[in-house]
């Protein structure tokens, strides 16, 4: 019995190990918390900083934002060599939003929506905190603007939401905000 | 009990299988059943398509076969290519010579095949200079740079070459305005509203022999200009270019570029120009540019420097221009076949507009405008709009035309090429790209009739696509089925250099005029040696002039005595073979300088400034044929004021000769 039991172990193992170079994508797709989709965020590579996804990935403080842009497939857009200025809304940012219409934005349905209210909170273009000025358009991927304000010092959008952090990334930037951008009603 | 656990390892085994995967990534969702079958060209067959494919800041142009993704040769063009002797050889600088001297790089974003009729005719294609702009003519018999010309008021060469349908005209818009050659430029940069100007070169080109002139030039407002395509069919006679940094921005471009909600498209009305030109409407400036041209009858570059060019002001004469309001940073600028549509592609835009010639000539005669921007007209946006695609991707770059109706459009951000349908404004299929595309080629999808078998994307990045080596990793193209609804990925190869941009055509129209040999007697090189009895070496004063003959397998003469220190040494070398794909190479021992490689009937020089004293040997560097290795000699060199006498030979004393 045991015999048998060994020789199983040895097969599994020498299949596991010829096929290593895709275990390895999934293991590091499963620390990244993303199944795998096929694109650059699958990309095997623990040595390059981190992209704005795998930053936002690695914050505890944005699940919420992190499962939505999982949601609305736009991990491999993110992933791209951009440049990207992402403006990402904490989790208790989300709280502020009324949980019925926060779950319905997160179901197949409205991905639509979900996707127009991501693309707000994205730029292409790296802009570090040191570039904004006060009353500057900044055009969002979703085609609306986005008006920077700056009061008392403070890096403020749309004079809802607040910078609160800026993390460097390899495509980019994460401005860490305390509001979600809503894109203005059309 | 054995055969429970038996079992039991099994399914551990499928599940395992099942999680890993266990075939390559990618594989199941991507790349189709039959890849293998549609993408395969059995050994010794021909593809069916040329491919040219710009070899980005490799300054060279590449052609692979398609299907097979094959490469078959890389044409070099605006860098040094000491592989085949070009830019080294005193025959081939001249074709690097600028107004700046010799410039042994540049920067090949867009390659451009000929048309006749609005259809690809197979006789040259062209490619731009970026950095020192300049537009080269390759010769698509000999596959090789047969003339460059250098373009005046220019910076940054992008949007170019872009040909009209019966290749009238090669058009070069400048990425970077500048202040106009014959003012001051010693100005402030902050000054750029009021002094720097873009300007768009049209070349004419010689319909019999391809030669290129710079016909006019047409002064325009202070923008960067990206891409651009002349019409076709009803819209020929216009040109449509994309302009971006309409907020004329001199800095920090990544944020003051996007501050318009939109940039433009220039509609061109190149038939009003004409006339312009014809009244004696332009005006005469001063300047300096090149014009190299390759004679193939003395296998020598003539490189000339102009002096003048003719510039029409596009805000004084008025109905050259019109700008067309077009969202975000337009790239791509894509007409398609039937001439009425013109898709903009804003690469920071969230929609396509499609743009209506009709529509476009309709608003111009309404003067149905939105003011002026710089002098230029503005034509209302919803007044040249046929329509929005809505949401088709992010970052649109570029389009071409299958001649059916549809559109593909690239997406870099989202790495994707997209079909719509341009009619219906609607999206037909995705797929995705690995990774970060540019550029797409149908086989004729910029023209009146493209060949719609295929799609090629032109990728940024490929990490983990290939073997990896190092930092760096070659680009690479993606070759798409879309013969039927849906594209089917079947093929993908790296490239050289960036693969900026690509056209493709069907390999009947090149390959059966591609030359074999060049004929030795039409050979009018002032250096030829015809044959070994005409082998001999020259002083003339510290110049040493070897007129020097190939043939397998020996150089003729062999043996050379009497060089001595201060000598420049000029071997011309002519191959004398009159036979298909046999060049011969050479070089010689400490030459600071490349090999030559001689094709058949072709004569090339190599100069060498000996450094010591010495032995020196030389040898033939192509591997021509079995008795390669025994191809080979010696050049003996004396010091200054050596009374050993000049001598050369082959096969012994019987044939040397004293000077």
């Amino acid at each position: 019995m045991k015999k048998y039991f060994s020789s199983i172990v040895v097969v599994v193992s020498l299949l596991i190990t010829s096929c290593s170079d895709v275990k390895n994508n999934n293991n590091n797709s499963e620390t990244q918390g993303f199944e795998h989709q096929g694109g650059q965020e699958a990309v095997v590579d623990d040595e390059s900083q981190k992209d704005v996804v795998k930053v936002a990935a690695g914050s505890p403080d944005h699940t919420t934002l992190v499962a939505a842009v999982k949601q609305a497939e736009l991990i491999t857009s993110l992933s791209n060599a951009g440049p990207f200025t992402v403006f990402a809304p904490v989790n208790s940012a989300f709280d502020k939003i009324d949980k019925s219409t926060l779950d319905a934005l997160m179901t197949d349905d409205k991905k639509t929506d979900l996707q127009n209210i991501l693309q707000y909170h994205v730029a292409v273009a790296a802009l570090k905190a040191e570039y904004f000025r006060d009353g500057q358009s900044l055009g969002m991927v979703n085609g609306d603007n986005v008006t920077v304000n700056i009061v008392d010092g403070k890096i403020r959008l749309n004079n809802t939401a607040t910078i609160i952090a800026s993390i460097p990334a390899s495509n980019g930037i994460v401005h860490v905000i305390d509001a979600v951008l809503l894109p203005p009603a059309k | 009990m054995n055969n429970r656990f038996f079992m039991a390892g099994a399914m551990i085994l499928a599940g395992a299988c099942l999680f890993l995967g266990c075939k390559p990534k990618n594989m199941n969702n991507a790349v189709s059943a039959d890849a293998a079958i549609k993408a395969f060209v059995p050994p010794g067959q021909y593809d069916e398509y040329y491919n040219f494919v710009s070899g980005g800041f490799s300054g060279q142009m590449a052609v692979y076969g398609i299907p097979s993704g094959r490469l078959l040769r890389v044409i070099p063009v605006f860098s040094v290519d000491p592989e085949k002797g070009y830019g080294y050889a005193e025959e081939t600088k001249g074709m690097l010579n600028t107004s700046h001297g010799i410039v042994p790089w540049d920067d090949l974003h867009h390659p451009e095949l000929s048309q006749t009729n609005g259809e690809i005719d197979g006789r040259w294609v062209f490619g731009n200079a970026n950095n020192t702009p300049r537009v080269a003519r390759i010769d698509l018999t000999t596959f090789r740079t047969a003339e460059i010309i250098e373009l005046p008021n220019s910076a940054g060469n992008h949007s170019s070459p872009f040909a009209t349908e019966n290749t009238e005209y090669v058009v070069a818009g400048t990425r970077f305005s500048v202040p106009a050659d014959d003012v001051n430029g010693d100005i402030p940069i902050s000054t750029y509203k009021e002094n720097f100007k873009g300007y768009i070169s049209f070349i004419s080109i010689g319909k019999e022999d391809g030669a290129m002139d710079i016909a006019f030039q047409l002064q325009c407002p202070g923008v960067n200009f990206d891409l651009a395509r002349a019409g076709k069919a009803k819209s020929h006679g216009w040109f449509f270019f994309s302009c971006y940094n309409t907020e004329q921005a001199n800095t920090l471009l990544e944020v003051n570029a996007s501050q318009r909600d939109k940039d433009f498209i220039m509609a061109v009305n190149w038939k009003k120009a004409e006339e312009y030109l014809a009244a004696g409407k332009g005006r005469k400036v001063k300047t300096k540019y090149a014009h190299n041209r390759y004679d193939e009858s003395t296998h020598s570059a003539v490189s000339e420097i102009r002096d003048e060019v003719i510039v029409l002001d596009t805000k004084e004469l008025k109905d050259i221009c019109y700008f067309i309001p077009c969202p975000k940073s337009p790239h791509g600028c894509d007409v398609d076949p039937t001439g009425e549509y013109i898709v903009g592609s804003g690469k920071l835009a969230a929609v396509i507009p499609v743009f209506s010639f009709d529509k476009l000539q309709k608003a111009i005669a309404d003067k149905a405008f939105d003011g002026e921007f710089e002098g230029i007209p503005v034509v209302k946006y919803e007044a040249a709009l046929y329509g929005e695609v809505q949401k088709p991707g992010l970052g649109p770059l570029h389009t071409e035309f299958d001649g059916k109706g549809n559109a593909y459009t690239s997406f870099f951000v989202s790495s994707e090429v997209v079909k719509w349908n341009i009619q219906e404004l609607k999206v037909l299929d995705r797929a995705p790209t690995y990774y970060s595309v540019g550029h797409l080629c149908v086989p004729g999808g910029n023209t009146r009739k493209p060949s719609p078998k295929y799609v090629i994307a032109y990728n940024k990045i490929t990490k983990d696509r290939y073997l990896p080596t190092g930092p760096e990793l070659a680009q690479s193209a993606q070759l798409y089925d879309i013969s039927g609804d849906k594209m089917t990925l079947i093929n993908d190869f790296p490239t050289i250099g960036e693969p900026h941009y690509a056209q493709a055509a069907p390999a009947e129209l090149i390959k059966n005029n591609s030359v074999k040999i060049y004929k030795l007697e039409e050979n009018h090189h002032p250096y030829v040696a015809m044959g070994e009895p005409t082998a001999k070496v020259v002083r003339e004063g510290n110049q040493i002039h070897v007129y020097m003959t190939s043939i397998r397998s020996h150089f003729a003469p062999d043996n050379i005595e009497g060089i001595r220190m201060g000598d420049e040494v000029y071997f011309h070398v002519t191959n004398l073979e009159q036979d298909w794909d046999v060049p011969h190479g050479f070089a010689v021992k400490g030459a600071q300088n490349a090999e030559l490689l001689i094709m058949p009937g072709e004569t090339q020089t190599l100069k060498w400034t000996p450094d010591r004293v010495g032995i020196f040997p030389m040898y033939c560097t192509d591997f021509c044929s079995a008795l390669h290795q025994e191809m080979q000699g010696y050049v003996r060199v004396s010091p200054a004021g050596s009374n050993v006498p000049l001598s050369f030979s082959t096969g012994g004393s019987a044939e040397s000769k004293v000077n």
